[in-house]
């Protein structure tokens, strides 16, 4: 896959689009960055227009998501027009509406799998963060339907404090039910720049017993390595990561940003042709020409090479170019390591111009 | 033939798979009879840079035909025969004999249908993927 994106990255190709169909939802998950009023969404021949443009700029991964995407009536009309434009498909969905008849229209879409949110194992957990009841018996129920056509599921596990001591009950339930499973322990601020969900969030001492647990990531030592003393020229030339260089987010209302995570606007498709937005949008030119060198806090920080700093939280922080404060976080919870951000913010912002933090 | 260089890999990385190139014919038979191939509506597929790119839905395993190959997969529409196919778009384009072109294409056939990214049928197949 590395291959890949290289060759898209090479050849300035968005390889992967995330697509969110509608920002309605059937939960209302305490910690959802959406606002879930439908303000315009487009309508179905708009997003296939839409896709036979992202074909012929030669997008080959496809994310449906949301909101909930079984709010839309024109759901299945869309994925099997995305199937027949040979998208590697990806749909992003609770799973609470899917029965028999929709487990089995699925089946035919040969998608390349199917990802469910799920909070926790225990009904009074779950269903508190999504504030729907019985939302985990019937996601449950949608994933075992899934699974017994044999559609690759894979459930994501968003850690707040409200569901800390459940990752292992997740883990276990979709070992039982035949689904891979991903833990994020990441909470965004709402898409509006409401940072409040965030206090959600789990803390330091919890982040690091996460990334100390070798069932959810493996190789402890090598996950908890100290960053290296050397920080070559390769490192620094190296982009951010993949938003707005093979990858960018389309919203239900054709907004294009460089990523769901990142909402710095470059253009609207349906006022522009998405490859004129994908390639000559001053703000995705931007993005694209930001090197790890060019980020005047990182490039000093001894993490700069395995920090898994996310560009878009560092745009609602202020700056595309400033250090993302939950990555720092994570950074300093792997490694015990103080990172350059961290660093700045003790100091009050006054070493912002100082070369060779680290 | 050269038959394609790495084994199906669920590691997520890129199988090349190529036609043309030197090689016998498994069975040492003559070429087949009329064969018509038709592109898996299973798989997930887009040309990048000249290479046709395919991602098996049976255990996402990534292909990467070269360019012969690619106009052969892109080719097969199902209506259309293997030795139509090779015509058209390998001997007119590509300067190559047409019994030397027909062989290599049959066996590359072979070998993408045996993973799952292409069928093959004695009869024209009815319902190809777009």
């Amino acid at each position: 896959m590395d291959e890949l994106s290289s060759r898209a990255l090479a050849l300035g190709v968005p390889l992967s689009v995330h697509l969110d169909l509608t920002y309605r939802c059937n939960e209302r998950c305490v910690h959802c960055y959406l606002d879930h009023e439908d303000h315009g969404e487009m309508n179905t021949a708009e997003i296939k227009g839409l896709m036979d443009q992202l074909m012929d700029a030669g997008v080959f991964f496809l994310v449906f998501s949301g909101g909930e995407i079984f709010m839309r009536r024109d759901l299945y009309e869309l994925i099997e027009y995305a199937r027949s434009h040979m998208f590697c498909l990806k749909l992003k969905t609770n799973a609470f509406m899917i029965g028999e008849k929709e487990a089995d229209l699925l089946a035919g879409m040969h998608l390349d799998g199917v990802q469910v949110s799920i909070y926790s194992h225990r009904p009074e957990v779950h269903d508190a963060i999504t504030m729907l009841p019985h939302s985990l018996e019937r996601s449950v129920a949608g994933i075992r339907r899934l699974r017994e056509r044999g559609i690759r599921v894979i459930i994501a596990n968003v850690l707040m404090m409200q569901n800390l001591a459940d990752y292992a009950g997740v883990k276990a339930l979709a070992v039982e039910l035949g689904a891979e499973y991903t833990i994020d322990p990441t909470i965004t601020p709402m898409i509006s720049g409401d940072r409040s969900p965030m206090e959600l969030g789990i803390g330091r001492e919890e982040l690091q017993s996460v990334f100390r647990n070798p069932e959810l990531v493996g190789n402890v030592g090598e996950f908890c390595a100290p960053p290296p003393a050397y920080i070559g020229d390769d490192v620094l030339d190296e982009v951010p990561c993949s938003a707005g260089h093979t990858a960018c987010y389309v919203s239900p209302y054709g907004d294009v940003y460089p990523c769901v995570q990142f909402p710095l606007p470059t253009g609207n498709v349906r006022k522009e042709k998405f490859l004129d937005i994908w390639r000559g949008s001053a703000a995705m030119n931007e993005v694209r020409s930001i090197r790890a060198r060019d980020l005047p806090v990182c490039s000093t920080c001894s993490h700069v090479g395995t920090c898994t700093r996310c560009p878009g939280l560092a745009f609602m922080e202020g700056n595309m170019r400033g250090p993302s404060s939950a990555d720092c976080e994570k950074s300093f919870a792997r490694t015990g390591v103080t990172t350059a951000g961290q660093k700045l913010r003790q100091s009050g912002g006054r070493l912002v111009q100082i070369a060779g933090i680290g | 033939m050269q038959a394609a260089q790495d084994a199906p890999r669920k590691d997520g990385r890129i199988a090349h798979t190529h036609a043309g190139g030197r090689g016998r014919r498994e069975d040492g038979g003559e070429g087949m009879g009329a064969i018509y191939v038709a592109r898996s509506s299973e798989v997930a597929a887009r040309m990048l840079g000249g290479e046709m790119m395919i991602m098996s839905a049976r255990d996402s395993t990534l292909f990467s035909l070269n360019e012969t190959a690619s106009a052969i997969w892109q080719a097969a529409d199902g209506r259309t025969p293997l030795s139509e196919i090779v015509e058209r778009v390998l001997c007119a384009g590509y300067e190559v004999a047409p019994q030397e072109a027909l062989q290599h294409a049959e066996e590359l056939v072979r070998e993408l249908a045996g993973r799952g990214i292409l069928r093959i049928s004695g009869e024209p197949i009815a319902e190809p993927a777009p």
